[in-house]
């Protein structure tokens, strides 16, 4: 660059004036390095505590360990419910090239049909923390890890997680007596502790998983893990291990419930059958039933909606919801009612002319055979189920005493231990009117509950359980479905238990229990064709329950009517009768044709339960079955 | 008062150059051109940058080596930077200023967008680079330049030509838009001035100005650009957003405490809390696994660099060499300052990298290329005799 000529340069003053400059820039440059060194002796010194902690609080969360639920087995020992390891496909998108590649490549892998795609899209985008896998896809088949582990390298990003999810072994025949675990909803998890539930997806909805949660669930562990800025663990820092949930025996017995479902083949019906002497609950089966496995994962609202709307119902448990009028069943329980109040002795008898008529009343109630039994004592009564000296009996012992005596064997309460969601039946009563209808209690409603009708309505489990009772020469125990929760025995006196049922003398639960044998053997017994062939010494009462209520004089027939207005079959039983060791309810709806249908699928349950060597073939029973139908309908 | 203590004891010494024997053979660093205390110096500070990054890039020993090839090129650019004579550099000024003026005209018309800003030029497969960055030398050169022909201290028409010089280039940056760059260049050239002896009134009533004109700086800023400075005055207020990288820049140096957490072990850092950490928030690596040790050794380093080359440039002969040699190392200091102020929360974020610490090779580049053009002013001294000489340029001797 040329000088310019008219500037004359003076070297000296120049650097002169830089030196001066220069040493200005020293001082400000000590004075800016001052600040910030005065800066980080703050950060590092003066704060150092707080930006610590800070950092602490960074690096380190703490992450909850669900524990593995607890077992269900059934009193032998058989699985009912365990957990079981499913594959489920995630994706991190954080850590995919391609999305759009992927999910294609991914529904191509898995054999998918096309429109796939378009759901894996929607569950990509859940909005998530960064780098949280979204859920693809749960319970993949082994071909399809398989097909994933060969092509893993073409597919960053996509994961395939291991998760235990509950699994119920002949879940159809379980369904009802066991419940199901699913997925906890927002309502729930306000109720829930937020510590021991922080890391489990699923909690007990119905039945047994329900009602023994808190010892199923177990408690929650944690672990303290080291993340990095997108939340991924590193590393873990310490672990306190959760402690799994007890294992859970239960009373039932898989084989008998399996028959129980089988006999009921289909119908909708429900068969309750207990231990009398323990209260163990056997078999306690509600048909329909439903897969309830579909309820684990989340079942699909086209196949919710056709279990709701299933005519036939098969979410409802009949077992312990379902209301029946108990028909002829209760009889025996009137007549020790009877006992208990003197109203009647085993040896008392009325002359039946085929119907009874309240005092300056016209109306005649009808026994079930026209032209009357005759003369009938006790035992008589129970044998042919007549209706007439029920009548007599009801009328003389009123309802107010009725309804205690009947409370008393447990209806119109819930009756178990651990059964959840029981239903409490209706035992009726003049409070119980007063209060629905806002009605004086009329003499006659006191006979229709002497012949276990009217507003009378109980449940299967009811009916097994007074059974029970009534097998236990009046001494309570409480229905429970678990045996042992972890290695803890359930104890046998359990709280709220009902008083024992006392006769003034014991020899009459005999001329009771003679009644109910001569049921199933007696010459006029109701259910003499079920009783052929008993290889030991059976109790039991016949019932029907009128779906459908008919005008005075008409008369029943069962072809005329359509198939649910049929009358439902009922039946209870115990045996052996000299040291009762199975009790059981039988209810079958609109079975028609009489309470037989219901009789031989009790005795089946006996049979299956007492003779160990020779138990019924299904087959056979319904072959009986059929015969059974055919000649009713033929007469 | 006392400035005026200073420059009296300063005129009682005569101004020679620290080294004037001419019967002294020259050195070996002195005929390589290069001076051995910087030259070790910022190697150790470049040793130490290799050292921290391969902490602060998740321990990848990749990025250390691309980085440390970058500063073997940009070393080589320096030492055959610095083999040119200075009166090179005067000659090339004008034009670099020139070429550097056109390509950042020419990013505004087909410059690439980067992250919302034009800032690159590229030559499909040949070259990638900002012009804004050549810039940050090709103006405090130009401004030398045109003020090694003034009689310093300059008059107000110089200043003016000067203003015009430095005004140009920083608004086209400045709109690219590139905040940080322009400011940058901007104090690179106008420490030129100042340092050529701007007027204490004209500084003062610049600063005045400034004050008053910057309402009308926020007014024309962009959303972003507003938003750093707001982070800046209160992080916690968007603590996920725009707040994080400071929040958890001073989380890491604070709680780096006296002697640090070790190297390799700073969680901020290795658990990727720490944004940006191996580029413009590096020191925040440094400062956690090192602790305030560690800064104020990184800091001492600095000033010691800074101190040196400030020592060279007014040994330097003539008012080209000293006035770019000081802007270059006041420069190098500014960057400093702002970087290390940024990540410890005195000042906004602007991206500004910490010299041969962040990753990064077109700084590093820069800042050595202005290594060596220093080295060249201060190894390419002439013995002349001071006094009673008006030609000025001491170079012009040469040819």
């Amino acid at each position: 660059m040329p000088q310019r000529r008219d500037t004359l340069k003076n070297p000296e003053q120049e650097l002169r004036i830089f030196r001066v400059r220069a040493l200005l820039a020293v001082l400000v440059v000590i004075v800016l390095t001052s600040l910030l060194v005065s800066r980080l002796g703050y950060l590092q010194i003066v704060q150092h505590d707080l930006y610590s902690t800070r950092s602490e609080k960074n690096r380190v969360r703490v992450e909850p360990l669900p524990p593995n639920r607890g077992l269900i087995y059934d009193r032998n020992g058989a699985l009912l419910a365990e957990n079981r390891p499913t594959y489920n496909l995630t994706l991190v998108r954080e850590r995919v090239d391609d999305l759009d590649d992927t999910l294609a490549l991914l529904v191509d892998l898995l054999e998918l049909p096309e429109e796939e795609i378009e759901a894996f899209q929607v569950r990509s985008r859940q909005r998530q923390r960064p780098f949280q896998p979204a859920l693809l896809m749960s319970d993949l088949s082994e071909e399809q890890i398989a097909r994933l582990a060969v092509n893993r390298h073409r597919l960053p990003g996509v994961e395939v997680e291991a998760q235990l999810l509950r699994y119920y072994h002949d879940a159809e025949v379980m369904a009802h007596a066991l419940g199901y675990v699913g997925r906890i909803n927002a309502e729930e998890l306000q109720d829930l502790d937020p510590g021991r539930y922080a890391g489990t997806h699923f909690i007990g909805k119905t039945g047994v998983e329900r009602f023994y949660e808190t010892e199923l669930h177990g408690e929650a562990g944690l672990r303290n893990v080291e993340t990095n800025a997108p939340g991924r663990v590193l590393r873990e820092l310490g672990r306190t291990d959760p402690v799994p949930g007890a294992n859970l025996t239960l009373t039932l017995d898989r084989s008998l419930q399996m028959l129980a479902y089988e006999l009921l083949d289909g119908r909708r019906g429900s068969i309750v059958a207990i231990v009398p002497n323990t209260g163990e609950i056997l078999a306690m089966v509600s048909t329909p039933g439903f897969d309830s496995n579909q309820f684990v994962t989340g079942i699909d609202v086209a196949s919710y909606r056709a279990l709701q709307e299933d005519i036939d119902l098969p979410l409802f448990n009949r077992a312990i919801r379902g209301h029946y009028p108990p028909g002829s069943t209760i009889k025996p329980f009137l007549a020790l009612a009877g006992l208990v109040d003197g109203v009647i002795t085993p040896d008392s008898t009325i002359n039946d002319p085929g119907f009874y008529q309240l005092p300056n009343d016209s109306r005649r109630y009808r026994n079930w055979l026209r032209w009357g039994h005759g003369r009938v004592d006790m035992e008589r009564s129970i044998a042919v189920s007549n209706n007439t000296y029920y009548y007599t009996l009801a009328h003389d012992l009123g309802i107010d005493k009725l309804h205690e005596r009947m409370t008393n064997f447990g209806f119109g309460q819930r009756v178990a231990h651990d059964v959840q969601g029981e239903s409490t039946g209706l035992m009726p009563s003049r409070d119980w009117k007063r209060a629905r209808f806002n009605q004086p209690w009329y003499p006659g409603e006191t006979l229709s509950v002497g012949i276990g009708q009217g507003y009378w309505q109980v449940t299967p489990l009811q009916l097994a359980s007074a059974t029970a009772a009534l097998a236990n020469r009046g001494h309570w125990v409480k229905p429970r479905l678990a045996l042992r929760i972890g290695e803890e025995p359930v104890p046998e006196e359990l709280p709220d238990t009902l008083p024992d049922i006392q006769l003034a003398n014991d020899n009459w639960w005999n001329r009771v229990y003679s009644g109910m044998e001569k049921v199933l053997n007696g010459s006029e017994g109701t259910a003499r064709r079920t009783g052929v062939g008993l290889e030991y010494r059976m109790g039991g009462k016949s019932g029907t329950a009128q779906v459908f209520s008919l005008g005075q004089d008409q008369r029943y027939n069962a072809e005329e009517l359509e198939e649910r207005l049929r009358d439902h079959a009922l039946f209870m039983a115990f045996a052996p009768i000299e040291e009762p060791k199975i009790a059981v309810s039988v209810i079958v709806e609109n079975a028609g044709g009489g309470s037989t249908h219901a009789a031989h699928l009790a005795r089946a349950m006996t049979d299956a339960w007492l003779l160990e060597d020779n138990a019924p073939q299904v087959d056979e029973v319904k072959e009986v079955l059929e015969e059974d139908t055919a000649n009713v309908e033929g007469n | 008062m006392p400035w005026q203590l200073i420059t009296r004891s300063l005129r009682r010494y005569p101004v020679r150059p620290p080294d004037s024997g001419i019967a002294r053979r020259k050195s070996i660093w002195e005929r390589i051109h290069l001076d051995p205390w910087l030259l070790g110096m910022l190697l150790v500070l470049m040793g130490g940058g290799l050292m921290v990054l391969y902490s602060a890039s998740g321990q990848r020993i990749d990025t250390v080596i691309a980085q440390a090839m970058r500063f073997g090129i940009a070393l080589s650019g320096m030492v055959i930077i610095a083999q040119f004579s200075p009166s090179t550099f005067l000659r090339w000024a004008p034009l670099a200023y020139g070429a550097g003026l056109a390509m950042l005209l020419a990013v505004e018309v087909v410059g690439d967008v980067g992250m919302g800003a034009k800032r690159w030029l590229e030559i499909p497969g040949v070259i990638r680079f900002q012009p804004s960055e050549m810039m940050k030398l090709a103006v405090p050169l130009m401004v030398a330049a045109y003020l090694n022909r003034c009689q310093l201290p300059p008059r107000l028409r110089d200043i003016v030509v000067c203003a015009v010089i430095i005004g140009v280039p920083v608004v086209l940056t400045a709109i690219q838009p590139d905040l940080g760059t322009s400011l940058l260049v901007a104090s690179a050239a106008v420490i030129v001035v100042l340092l050529a002896g701007l007027s204490w009134k004209l500084i003062g009533l610049v600063a005045a100005l400034g004050a008053a004109g910057l309402p009308v700086l926020w007014m024309n800023m962009h959303n972003y650009q507003r938003q750093r400075v707001l982070t800046f005055l209160d992080p916690d207020s968007d603590p996920l957003g725009s707040g994080w990288n400071i929040i958890q820049s001073t989380t890491a140096i604070g709680s780096g405490g006296l002697w640090g957490k070790g190297w390799l072990e700073g969680t901020q850092s290795q658990l990727e809390f720490l944004p940006e950490r191996h580029t413009d928030f590096i020191i925040a690596v440094l400062g956690e696994e090192f602790g305030l040790v560690g800064m104020l050794l990184l800091l001492t380093l600095y000033i010691m660099i800074v101190g040196r080359g400030l020592w060279l440039a007014s040994s330097s002969q003539d008012t080209f060499g000293r006035l770019f040699a000081g802007s270059i190392i006041l420069t190098f200091f500014i960057y400093v300052f702002v970087n290390v102020g940024m990540v410890s929360g005195i000042l906004p974020v602007v991206g500004v990298p910490l010299p041969l610490v962040s990753f990064g090779g077109t700084s590093s580049v820069t800042l050595l290329a202005g290594f060596g053009i220093r080295m060249s002013i201060h190894a390419h001294r002439r013995l002349l005799p001071l006094k009673g000489l008006n030609s000025g340029s001491a170079y012009s001797q040469e040819w």
